[in-house]
This record gives C-alpha cells, structure tokens and sequence, in this order.
C-alpha cells in the first residue's frame, strides 16, 4: 500500500510537471502580446520593453520555464500581471466558491442520477425505465450553458424563485449546482442502473428471494448497498468532468470561483493566473483519480493495487 | 492476398460479413436509434438545403426583423423563428450554423479518431519505449482539463473554422486512444495474431487484415459518440466567443451573440440550444444502440 501510494504521488509529480511544460509552452506562443495588456495602447515602446524586461519575458523560453518551475517547487505560483497580487492568493481567495459549487453538483448529480438509475433498474424493459433512460441521454448531451441560461430563465427570471446570479446564500447556489449536476446525473443514472442490474441478477439475491424477504428489504438491505459503491467511486473521475465545467457555468450564473479567474485571465492574456488555475485543476483530477483508485479494492475486494 | 498456408478461417472476424450487413437493419428495429438517424438526417437535409430553405440571406440585417424600438422580433409568419439583435432571420442562421456543426463535427472527430487509433494501435501493438511514451503522453493528456485546454489552445490561435476543429481534435483523441490501446493490446496477445507471426507475416498484414478488422466496431461506436462530444465542446467554444467567429453562423455563437437579450428574447438561446442538444442526443442515441449491436461483451448491460 504505501509503495504503491509513493509510486503513484512520484508519478502524479511527474504529470503535473509534463501538464507545467505544456500549458507554459502554449502560453509562450500566445501571438498576444501579455505585455501589450499591462501597458495599455498608449505606452511607449521603452515602456514595454521595461515591462517585458521586469516581468523576465524577454529571456529565452528554457530560462522563463526554468524560473517558473523552480519557483513552483517551492509553492509560489508567481503574481498575476494586472492585479499583482500573488497567484496563489487569488486562487485560494477563490477556491472555497468553486469548492462549494462542486458539492453542491455532487448532491445533485449523486441524489437525481441513483435514484433515477435505481427506478430503471427495478423496472428494467418498462416505459419507465426506457424514458428514464432517455432523460439520462438529455442530460448528458445538453450543452451546460444552455441549461445555465434556461434554467435561469425559467426559475429565476420568470418564477422569481431563485436570485439571477451570484454569490452568498443557499439560493444562489440551487440553480448553477443543478446546471453541473445534470450532465453527471445522466451519466450516474445509467451506472446506477447497469450495477443494480448485475446486482439483482446475482445468486444472493435469489437466496433472499426464495427465503422470502419482502421486496423492499431486498432491495434496499442487499441489493442498493452493493450497486451503489462502484458508482460512488466514479465520484472521484468525475472531477475532471467538474472541472471542464465551472468556467462555463461559473461564468452564466456569475459566480466567483475560480472557472471566472481564469476566464477573466484568459482574456487578459494573464499568464500566471491560467497557469495556475491549470495546474490547480489538473491536481484535483489527479487526486480524484488516486482516490477513485484507492478506494476501488475497499468496495470490491478482487480488486488489487498494483 | 491470402497466402496459401493462412487460410482466413482461422482468424475467426469479429464481423461476419452476414452481420455487417445486418447492422443497420437491426439499428433500424430499435425505436431509439432510428429517433437518433431521423434527427441526423433532417439536420443534413437542413444543412445541405439551407440556402433554399428559407430563401433569406443569414447575414442580412433586414430592415423590418427588428420593432420601432430596435429590438429583435418574436417568431412570426414572416420570419419563422424570430429574429436576432441584427434584425436576422433566426432560423436561417441556425440552418446555416448546421453547416458549421457538422463539418465540425465529421472533421474535428475524424482527426480525433485518426490520431486516437494511430497512437492507440502503435503504443498497443509495437510497444517498446515509443508505446511507453505514447501512453504516459496519453496519460498526460488525461490530467487536463478539457474545456480549459481547449480555451488555451483557441485563444493561442486566432479561431477559425478549421483551427477550432484541429484544437476540438487535439483535446479529443485521448479517449478513444485509451480505448484503442487496451483492445489492441489484448488483440496482439491472442493466437491467431501469434500464429500469423510465426508463418512470417509482415507487420503490416497483420495490422490492416488482422488487427484493424477487430477493431472497426469499437472505431464505429466511438466515431459516432464522438461527434456528440465535438458539436458540444464547438458550441461551448463559439459560446464563449472563441469558437467560430461570427458572421459565420454557428449554434453556440448565436447564442453569444444574442445572450445580453436573452431575458427579453428568450427564443434566441432555446431555438438553437435545442439544435445543438438535438443533434448530440441523435448521435449518442445511434452511437449507444451501435455499441449493443456490434459489442457482444457489453449486451444487455446498457
């Protein structure tokens, strides 16, 4: 186990340099100038070279790569161009938004998706269990700002329910973690609903059945708690589906997370803060993934770490 | 050409070609999948047709498509959908932004697929450290956030048609190269393919008689769900303002263009959201139904 643990940290160490050098080598062939933004148009060309200079954006690619790794090593993502402001700062000011958004998609996705695969799965071959499975296919293959904006549209411009966008109470947080969790809920439905088939179709179940268990304990005693776990597991890989999500989503409802930081600084040419919010992302797939895979031989033992 | 000694009934195809045959003749029993082929094919019909369709220019800015106040106009006789913020007929922006979603959507997955097989067959059948590299590389790719890495990589090049399809595609080979990769790895380790060995077959012959035939069903069902995930991440994009560029007509970026409006017109973002969930259900619709045809190991799971 813990070789096991150290092999794949050693490796994660290892990825999250390769994801660096690559997101470092596409900023550096930005045919925008970052430069050109700080200074403003009506800079004169000392000025920029000044910036440039200060900002080491003059020096060859190798070097600026090799101060900004060194850097990283020690837990400095560097300062934003525009705001100046540590990086680091910017992204833990604004990670608890994004962090709360992700449970708040979690509930939503985990709760509608196991109930609706549960249901199918319990009425296999039914109307209900085809249309169930249908939504799951709407769900998966609805564009996310589309359902933000409908969604918003509907509960919020026309019902008033639920405040048009932002950031503060349990309100605002209902419609932007339903627009996350719809696209997971199609896809755990549809897990649900296959490991509860597996599930239903193994000898225990008939034990249950012919000893004369109600259907009710059957089901939820014997059968829910050994098809949900695989399913919970995939809770870990389904980060990286998170994570492509927030700047849309972020960014329909106006909510201040990190998704938004790295739009605005996308747009600005602010090469530290897309960085950074890079590497952030990149390390919760990778820690997803780690714990998705840690957990797997706790929830079905023939499964070895190796 | 077969050579004498290898006569090809010891390969045993995957695809008899009786059940290739039969494949769109089983697709079109199932109620799901020909709802699927149904919306694909009147989104072509719309797309090829869409300069007669409605008889309107998509980019003229009519001078009666807006009211006395400027504001777009709802669906009505004369302009079927409505209008945009421009005073443009809607519907033949969305026939037209067709175009866009489909050529990006056989082009961008079509290279995603190529270079997903291509690294996935190489690091599968040769291995050795060129395999190794490919998958730690596919790995690597794993790692990133697909959405973010392609925002980067459209803002790195100024967007166009093309360039937003080869950025769609170099975010989106890295599933289908997994996938590729595990099956040809346990391809390469079966009898037949051994057996061909030792009777000197080239690589070559192996690889195009051999090993691609097996893998054709899983290329298919992964092409078509692919193109689902290509018309969402192109819409996505030109959402954001870095897809394709307007005036050029696509779904996602009639929605930019219109969204300021959208609490007064709401009709500018539901008609094309609709066209876009559409045509992703239809191909993940078929593509699901393929993959129950053609993978006997996944029947009645899904």
């Amino acid at each position: 186990m813990i070789a096991y643990l150290g092999r794949r940290l050693l490796q994660s160490v290892l990825i999250l340099f390769g994801v660096s050098l690559i997101t470092f080598a596409l900023l550096y062939l930005l045919p925008a100038d970052p430069v050109r933004q700080i200074a403003g148009r009506s800079a004169t060309p000392e000025t920029v070279e000044n910036i440039r200079r200060q900002l080491g954006l003059d020096q060859p690619f190798v070097i600026q790569y090799w101060r900004y790794v060194t850097s990283l090593a020690s837990g400095d993502l560097g300062r934003s161009y525009i705001q100046r402001s540590q990086v680091t700062e910017l992204i833990v000011s604004r990670l608890p938004a994004t962090l709360l958004l992700m449970v708040g998609a979690i509930l939503c996705e985990v709760i509608i998706g196991l109930t609706m695969g549960l249901i199918a799965a319990v009425k296999r071959g039914s109307a209900t269990d085809q249309s169930l499975m249908v939504a799951s296919f709407i769900g998966v293959s609805a564009p996310q700002f589309v359902v933000g904006l409908l969604l918003l549209y509907v509960f919020a411009v026309r019902l008033g329910w639920f405040p048009i966008g932002g950031y503060g109470t349990w309100r605002h947080l209902v419609l932007p973690s339903l627009t996350l969790g719809v696209l997971g809920a199609g896809w755990y439905a549809r897990m649900m609903r296959s490991s509860m088939i597996d599930v239903l179709r193994q000898d225990y179940i008939r034990t249950a059945r012919a000893k004369g268990l109600a259907r009710r304990a059957i089901l939820f005693r014997h059968a829910l708690p050994n098809a949900i776990l695989p399913v919970i597991a995939m809770i870990g890989i389904d980060i990286g589906l998170f994570m492509g999500g927030i700047v849309v989503v972020e960014g329909v409802f106006g909510w201040p997370g990190i998704g938004q930081l790295a739009w605005q600084a996308i747009q600005r040419v602010d090469i530290p803060i897309i960085m950074g919010v890079t590497l952030v992302s990149a390390c919760a797939i990778i820690i997803g993934n780690l714990i998705a895979d840690i957990v797997a031989p706790f929830i079905d033992p023939r499964i070895k770490l190796r | 050409m077969t050579s004498p000694i290898a006569p090809d009934l010891a390969v045993a195809p995957v695809m008899p070609v009786k059940v290739r045959a039969g494949v769109l003749k089983r697709l079109l029993k199932r109620p799901l999948a020909v709802v699927g082929l149904v919306i694909i094919a009147i989104v072509v019909a719309g797309a090829m047709l869409a300069p007669w369709l409605t008889g309107y220019d998509p980019n003229e800015q009519f001078f009666d498509g807006l009211t006395l106040e400027g504001a777009p106009l709802p669906p009505n006789a004369t302009y079927w959908l409505g209008t945009d913020l421009l005073g443009r007929d809607l519907l033949t922006r969305i026939l037209f932004g067709a175009r866009t979603s489909l050529i990006i959507g056989i082009v961008a997955n079509g290279a995603a697929l190529i270079i997903g097989t291509l690294v996935g067959v190489t690091a599968g059948y040769f291995r050795g450290w060129i395999g190794s590299a490919l998958m730690r590389f596919t790995d690597l790719m794993m790692a990133f956030p697909a959405l973010l890495l392609a925002i980067c990589l459209a803002a790195v090049f100024q967007p166009s048609l093309w360039i937003v399809a080869m950025v769609i595609a170099l975010v989106n080979w890295v599933q289908t190269a997994r996938v590729i990769y595990t099956e040809t790895s346990s391809l390469a380790e079966r009898e037949f393919i051994d057996a061909e060995r030792t009777i000197g077959a080239s690589s070559a012959r192996i690889l195009f008689r051999h090993i691609l035939p097996h893998l054709l069903p899983t290329i298919i069902v992964w092409g078509t769900l692919g193109i689902s995930t290509t018309v969402l991440l192109e819409a996505t994009l030109s959402y954001l303002g870095i897809g394709v560029q307007p005036p050029t007509a696509s779904w996602g970026n009639i929605i930019f263009e219109n969204q300021t409006y959208f609490q007064a017109a709401p009709w500018l973002v539901f008609f094309p959201g609709a066209a876009i969930l559409a045509l992703a259900l239809a191909f993940n619709l078929v593509g699901d139904v393929l993959r129950d045809i053609l993978d006997p190991t996944q029947r009645g799971r899904t």
